[in-house]
């Protein structure tokens, strides 16, 4: 007799790689920086990744159970938890718990589910987090505590957790010495102001190369994104476009007028280039999905960050970059298509 | 030569396999061809009953030329195909037409066909056979016709009827003959197997192909890890004598072994969009193919076997079997040592682009390269299909250079305008892409979908097409037809105004003669 079998479609090999393995790399892959973040920051990083990771899939569930999508399957893809990991490492660590509340509200509900769920986002969620928490609530998003400070103020973890769940910025609990400015922000006053860039270069903002702590948090950001090149998990194209420009474009306003601009390296490893390079700007579903495409995506954004850096309203420009050229992206595709097989 | 402009393009074709080119994209996959290449190819016993589909190829059906209880012997042939000019099936063995029944085919429809089924009388007695003893000599034509009576079809796969394939080529002008011998599929061994084991007839066989297709050389491409396959061929090569005839190591790379990635490959150029190989002066074929052309014409044997390989971790013992046409996949697995527990999936073919049986009753065809048995293990569990998150792996891996999660998406939405601009029919369906995709989209699937809608579409549009032309002749018919009228009519009035005219001149010239006589009174 003969014996029967299942059909299923080629290919028939079991499954090579998943979308939960490849967001949960992009999560080992952060590990280092988010390491780092807490050795300068304090244990209030940690918190507000949990915080996030909680609202998130929070959202996420309720989400998928609105729209009618099996829920267990979807929570287990991961792009959730890295939407809210990489819209945490954005937050200043001593942020009310209401920003990342707000913030996974917006990224999740409005800028994923609303427009069809994973995969179907025009703009980055946690970029779109960022920017409605950092447009809506300026004071608590730029409070970060300089890096000297935290070990000064010796802030435990459990003060760090009731400042956060307390829900009230840190400003204005009178620790206005605590909170300081940014490298980036220092940078922006003094152009402002039409100050030489050398006299705040000696703020205690500034390390060795770049902003205190940042330039070692990008560090680690780098070798996390080159463990993801290795993986494969991420083409090369955006980050080496993000890094190459940014590197060319900040050169050139340096040479012209050193007194005013920062360094390439400055520019470089301050404020969340390295993390937009790698970790940002190569998100697939916002992002452009050709290698052409994808080169010309890396370079707009590390050209519209430095603009905004520049001559914009805001210190660092990332998020506004990114979420400009998400808008952008389909246009490019259309234009840099690769050419077919046998097609003159 | 045949008056093609001598360009660029066309010497690097003739410098086929003289430099190695890199094909975009691909997939470096576990070979897993170790395992059916341990023994040497042995010889299938015959079945109880050999079930022979009428089609085998490319095209429409044979037709049954044998009746129920007939005897048939080996070689005679019992279903021709006239379609596209070319061939016929053969009776595998002697024996005798138990019945022509509706059995499962080995298609990849999965539907059920024709089946002459024959029962071995055991002698395997070959018909009276005419050798073309001194091929050389003989006229392309003659060699044509033969190979088209043999029932031979592109073996690597494609089953195409070979004559017409050599028979439009030749009309084209080739000088370079490919031989495919990249078996570039894991698991399926029976090329390498027949190239180690038959180099003789694989080089007589290209020899023989390179004077009907009026070809000056001949290129044989095989992988760089067939290390025994290099020596043996190289030694028949020298053995005929043949200086014009190369053996070309290639890399393992799937999906090299596909016409237009190994012409890549080999001469760095693309076969055009929409054309043929035979455009840059190539013809390919796979090397088991030019085995069955060398038998065809020196020992008049029409295609009616071919090795199979039995793999997989679903079969105790792996193996390349020479199988008859016709023989249920069962007998090959219990020659295999039957199934291993857990054997969960059945595919004829490789595992990137063979297809699912869903029964062991299907009948090996000239098509089937390979049974493939294969547990729990390695295979992708059923799951739920994720969104794509357009990662762009499947773009990274495709060889023709597709965007396929943009192709998905137009697909999905019936964007039929987008996905033919965006290369839907250039697509090879390789199934790179689906290896890729962690999202576990069937893109090849999708494809597929989408080739046929755009074939149906194309078919609709050209019967829209006729139908109005058909109307607009009408309408310019009706008019002729109206036009015609009216002239004639004018005609007849004018004729009748001529008449009247007649009339009055009669009338005028009888008054003037009446007048006259007036007047003479």
């Amino acid at each position: 007799m003969s014996r029967h079998f299942d059909t299923g479609a080629a290919p028939h090999f079991p499954p090579h790689a998943t979308v939960g393995g490849v967001m949960r790399q992009v999560l080992y892959a952060l590990a280092p920086g988010i390491a780092a973040h807490v050795w300068f920051f304090g244990t209030g990083v940690l918190f507000q990744i949990l915080l996030a990771t909680l609202f998130a899939l929070g959202f996420e569930a309720l989400a998928l159970k609105a729209r009618g999508r099996p829920v267990g399957v979807f929570l287990r893809d991961y792009s959730a938890v890295v939407t809210a990991v990489l819209f945490a490492l954005c937050v200043p660590p001593l942020a009310p718990w209401w920003i990342a509340f707000t913030g996974m509200l917006f990224a999740i509900v409005f800028a994923k589910h609303l427009y069809g769920g994973l995969g179907g986002n025009l703009f980055n969620p946690a970029m779109v987090a960022y920017v409605v928490a950092l447009v809506s609530f300026p004071q608590a998003m730029t409070a970060w505590i300089p890096t000297t400070d935290v070990a000064v103020h010796g802030l435990g973890p459990l003060d760090t957790l009731l400042t956060i769940l307390g829900g009230r910025p840190v400003n204005d609990l009178g620790w206005d010495a605590v909170t300081g400015a940014t490298a980036l922000d220092a940078i922006r006053t003094a152009a402002a102001s039409g100050q030489p860039i050398d006299a705040v270069r000696e703020s205690s903002a500034f390390g060795q190369l770049a902003g205190r702590g940042w330039e070692w948090i990008a560090g680690w950001y780098l070798l996390g994104g080159a463990w993801l090149l290795y993986r494969r998990i991420i083409s090369w194209q955006v980050p080496v476009a993000v890094i190459v420009t940014a590197l060319l474009f900040s050169s050139i306003t340096w040479l012209a007028d050193p007194a005013t601009f920062p360094s390439p390296v400055v520019d470089l490893l301050s404020g969340a280039l390295v993390l937009g390079a790698f970790f940002i700007a190569t998100d697939p579903v916002s992002g452009c999905t050709s290698d052409r495409g994808r080169l010309v995506f890396g370079a707009g954004v590390a050209i519209l960050t430095l603009v905004i850096r520049r001559w914009g309203g805001y210190p660092d420009g990332v998020a506004f970059a990114v979420l400009l050229m998400n808008m952008a992206a389909p246009l490019i595709d259309r234009y840099t298509r690769p050419r077919i097989y046998g097609h003159g | 030569m045949f008056g093609r402009p001598k360009t660029a393009p066309m010497d690097a074709a003739r410098a086929a396999g003289t430099r190695l080119h890199r094909f975009d994209g691909g997939l470096r996959l576990r070979h897993h061809k170790k395992m059916s290449c341990e023994v040497p190819v042995q010889r299938a016993a015959l079945p109880q009953r050999l079930y022979v589909p009428l089609l085998q190829h490319t095209g429409r059906a044979a037709e049954a030329s044998v009746v129920t209880g007939q005897r048939v012997l080996k070689g005679d042939p019992i279903g021709c195909f006239r379609h596209l000019g070319s061939g016929c099936v053969h009776a595998p063995t002697s024996g005798t037409v138990s019945a022509v029944v509706k059995h499962p085919i080995s298609h990849p429809s999965g539907r059920e066909g024709l089946c002459i089924v024959i029962r071995p009388d055991g002698l395997d007695q070959w018909r009276q056979r005419q050798p073309i003893e001194h091929w050389a000599e003989a006229a392309p034509e003659t060699l044509l016709e033969r190979i088209r009576d043999s029932g031979i079809v592109g073996l690597g796969g494609a089953v195409f009827p070979t004559a017409f394939k050599v028979r439009d080529a030749s009309q084209r002008g080739i000088h370079t003959l490919i031989l495919n011998g990249s078996e570039c599929e894991p698991y399926i061994s029976c090329d390498e197997m027949l190239m180690r084991e038959q180099p003789d007839a694989i080089v007589l066989g290209a020899r023989i192909l390179q004077r009907a297709v009026g070809a000056q050389r001949t290129v044989i491409a095989i992988e760089d890890q067939m290390g025994a396959v290099n020596q043996a061929l190289g030694d028949a090569v020298r053995r005929a004598g043949a200086g014009n005839i190369d053996v070309v190591k290639v890399t393992t790379l799937y999906p090299e072994g596909g016409e237009k990635q190994l012409i890549q490959v080999l001469t760095g150029l693309e076969v055009p969009a929409g054309g043929r190989p035979a455009d840059l002066g190539l013809l390919c074929q796979n090397v088991a193919t030019a085995t069955a052309v060398a038998r065809a014409v020196t020992e008049d044997k029409p295609l009616v076997e071919r090795i199979v390989t039995v793999t997989g971790n679903g079969v105790r013992r792996p193996r390349n079997l020479l199988a008859a046409i016709g023989t249920p996949i069962a007998d090959l697995v219990e020659l295999a040592g039957g199934y291993a527990p857990h054997a969960a999936r059945l595919v004829l073919g490789g595992p990137m682009m063979g297809f699912p049986l869903a029964s062991d009753a299907n009948p090996v065809t000239k098509a089937a390269n390979c049974v493939l048995v294969l547990t729990e293990q390695d295979i992708r569990p059923p799951q739920p299909e994720l969104p794509c998150i357009r990662c762009g792996e499947c773009a990274r891996v495709c060889p023709a250079r597709l965007l396929p999660q943009q192709l998905n998406r137009f697909i999905r939405s019936g964007n039929w305008e987008a996905s033919e601009d965006h290369g839907l029919e250039d697509c090879i369906e390789c199934g790179c892409c689906d290896f890729a995709c962690p999202s576990h989209i069937p893109l090849v699937e999708w494809f597929r979908f989408g080739k046929s809608q755009l074939r149906s579409r194309a078919e609709d549009r050209r019967r829209a097409d006729l139908a109005r032309d058909r109307f607009e002749a009408r309408g310019t018919r009706l008019e002729r037809i109206k036009a015609e009228r009216k002239r004639r009519i004018a005609e007849k009035k004018r004729a009748l105004g001529d008449q009247r005219t007649m009339k009055d001149r009669i009338a005028a010239s009888v008054e003037r003669a009446r007048q006259r006589k007036e007047s003479a009174e």
